[in-house]
């Protein structure tokens, strides 16, 4: 029985000590703590203590598996926003507001999950020559990497391409379909599970 | 000599000077005929004999039709066995039909035999034998047809025919290849996304981009054989070959615009030649001297057509910004003769083939039926390919910038980018 219990303390003791180191704070005893009453309370506040952390290390994990959870259910989310597209004006490369927008919800993504490569790919509309839409989507894709870059994504996970006007998103000759064909596409790879950007 | 007679001939050696640069004749021969550019001379095929008569003698009239410079005289029924008789050509009733001259193409085992009557003076004026052992109906019995067409038209009026040659474009993600009259249209390369084909001065060669992989790769119309001469990230647009043949210019950019390249084709990559600093810069066309460049550019806002020096210096605005206007001008080829460049230009909401003098820099349109794009010069100078929609699909027109007259050269799926050939050697 009172071996128990010395195994038992001496438990108690190490992961406190345990705690103790990870922290790096050593508590100290109040030096003028003698007499036998104060090294009761003394004892029991670091019981107290102990119980504490261990609870919130507990919490903590318990949050930390919830998140985890929570991560795999917006998975699909964040990733839509990762492949939400962009559109531009006739012959223009210039971000409209609503693309800065676009792209501003892709950056956090992005910056808390390092591992994750996008390549960007520019489209435009049927009017205009086959050759100038080429470059025309290069200058659209170029100018979506400028802006990520700027933002804080390194240069180096964004690669650009054009498609030029060889695949519409939509078929049709009319202004409808031609806004929903001027755009930046994008094509996230690499980093497996997303995470969810710390708020 | 008196000096009226002095001026007139420096007015025909002035005037016969560029042509004689451009269209060398081959064998020198030119029949007595007076030939008025502005009026066609009559010619009449007289009946062939043979299994293949009937095509031989369609296939000729049409190239004359083409060529837009000799006036076929169309006869039939009964005129047909009376134009030529057992003792020679029917002289009188030739003059009645308004022909200059009659042509008689007789097949041989080793080829065919070509005699040219002048109607006029009642004479056998050329007598000539074009061997070919092709057999009848194939591309090369077509293409030795073609030759004799494209001879008699420079006998005739001094300018060498383009019936012999061919009209390379795109079609379902493959170059094809199309002989003038619009026959044995045949796919040349892989499929993939081969765009803007561009052939090599000496006709055995042509040069395309892709843009998945992008890249610029050449193709040996000989052996088949095609290779890679630059590719990377970005784009690799519209390539044309220099006038020596020896490199590529085209159009490349990956994050800072597009500009204008130039590769040799030994190797060694690629070397920057237009400044377009962050515009789109491509759709090259060298003049005929090679001196100069017309390239379509974003530089200044709208697209526009542009020249500079094969080196990339002396930019110069060659289509007039027009203040308000907001016209996109692209596509520029430089014509063989040097006087003009074609190009489509947005009129009224859709697009429009024009020609650009650039003595003074006159403005000529020359379609307004449907979309009409990427014009394409034939070697004669005088016609022009270009895409049009106005059957309903993309598909490729020939018109005669003299005359106005359009035909259709295209059938089947959507056709696009064509490039005209220069004038090939056969066999």
């Amino acid at each position: 029985m009172i071996r128990r219990t010395t195994v038992l303390s001496l438990a108690l003791l190490s992961v406190v000590g345990l705690d103790a180191c990870r922290r790096r704070v050593v508590p100290a005893p109040a030096p003028v703590a003698t007499s036998n009453d104060a090294q009761r309370q003394a004892d029991s506040l670091a019981a107290l203590r102990a119980q504490q952390r261990a609870d919130s290390i507990a919490a903590a994990e318990a949050a930390a598996r919830e998140a985890a959870s929570a991560n795999q259910r917006t998975a699909p989310e964040l990733a839509a926003v990762l492949t939400q597209k962009v559109y531009f004006d006739y012959d223009q490369d210039v971000l409209r507001d609503d693309a800065r927008a676009v792209l501003d919800a892709k950056v956090p993504i992005l910056l808390a999950n390092p591992a994750i490569t996008v390549a960007i790919t520019g489209h435009t509309d049927e009017r205009g020559t086959a050759e100038y839409n080429l470059a025309l989507g290069q200058r659209r894709a170029a100018q979506v990497k400028r802006y990520l870059e700027a933002k804080g994504v390194p240069e180096a996970r964004l690669s650009t391409q054009s498609l030029g006007d060889s695949q519409p998103a939509v078929a049709g000759s009319d202004e409808s379909a031609y806004q929903q064909n001027r755009r930046a596409e994008f094509q996230p790879s690499g980093g497996g599970a997303l995470l969810r950007p710390r708020s | 000599m008196p000096l009226p007679a002095l001026r007139r001939a420096l007015a025909v050696l002035l005037v016969a000077a560029p042509l004689a640069a451009q269209d060398t004749t081959s064998r020198g021969v030119r029949i007595g005929l007076t030939y008025d550019p502005g009026s066609k001379p009559g010619v009449v095929v007289l009946p062939v004999t043979g299994a293949q008569g009937d095509s031989v003698r369609a296939i000729l009239q049409r190239d004359f039709d083409n060529g837009d410079r000799i006036n076929p005289i169309a006869i039939g029924g009964g005129v047909v066995q009376d134009v030529s008789r057992a003792a020679g050509p029917n002289w009188p009733l030739l003059a009645r039909l308004g022909a200059a001259a009659a042509v008689q193409v007789t097949p041989t085992p080793s080829g065919f035999h070509v005699a040219v009557y002048n109607v006029a003076t009642k004479q056998t004026a050329l007598v000539r034998e074009f061997p070919s052992s092709a057999a009848p109906d194939s591309r090369a019995w077509r293409a030795a047809l073609h030759r004799i067409a494209d001879d008699l038209e420079e006998a005739f009026t001094g300018v060498r025919g383009i019936a012999g040659t061919r009209i390379l474009f795109e079609r379902a993600r493959r170059i094809w290849i199309v002989d003038s009259d619009g026959e044995g249209a045949m796919p040349v390369s892989e499929t993939g996304t081969p765009m803007s084909p561009a052939w090599h001065p000496s006709g055995r060669m042509i040069a395309y981009g892709t843009y998945q992989p992008a890249g610029i790769s050449t193709l040996d119309l000989t052996s088949g054989r095609s290779r890679t001469l630059v590719s990377g990230a970005g784009v690799f647009i519209s390539p044309i070959f220099t006038p020596d043949g020896e490199s590529v210019v085209y159009a490349h950019g990956v994050d800072e615009g597009v500009d204008l390249y130039i590769a040799p084709l030994s190797g060694g990559g690629g070397r920057r030649l237009s400044v377009g600093r962050g515009s789109d810069n491509v759709s090259p066309s060298f003049s005929p001297d090679g001196r100069r460049i017309a390239f379509m550019s974003g530089r200044a806002g709208q697209p526009e057509i542009y020249t500079m020096d094969a080196d990339g210096t002396n930019v110069d605005l060659l289509t007039p910004l027009e203040f308000g206007q907001n016209a996109y001008r692209a596509s520029p080829d430089w014509s063989p003769d040097g006087r003009l460049v074609a190009f489509q230009s947005q009129v009224a909401g859709t697009f429009q083939v024009l020609t650009i003098n650039l003595r003074d820099r006159s403005l000529k349109q020359l379609t307004s039926d449907g979309r009409n794009e990427d014009p394409s010069w034939a070697p004669d100078g005088r016609h022009l390919t270009f895409v049009s929609t106005r059957t309903g699909t993309r598909q490729l027109w020939v018109v005669d910038i003299e005359s106005g007259r359009t035909r259709q050269l295209t059938r089947g799926p959507a056709a696009r980018l064509p490039a005209w050939s220069p004038r090939l050697a056969t066999d």
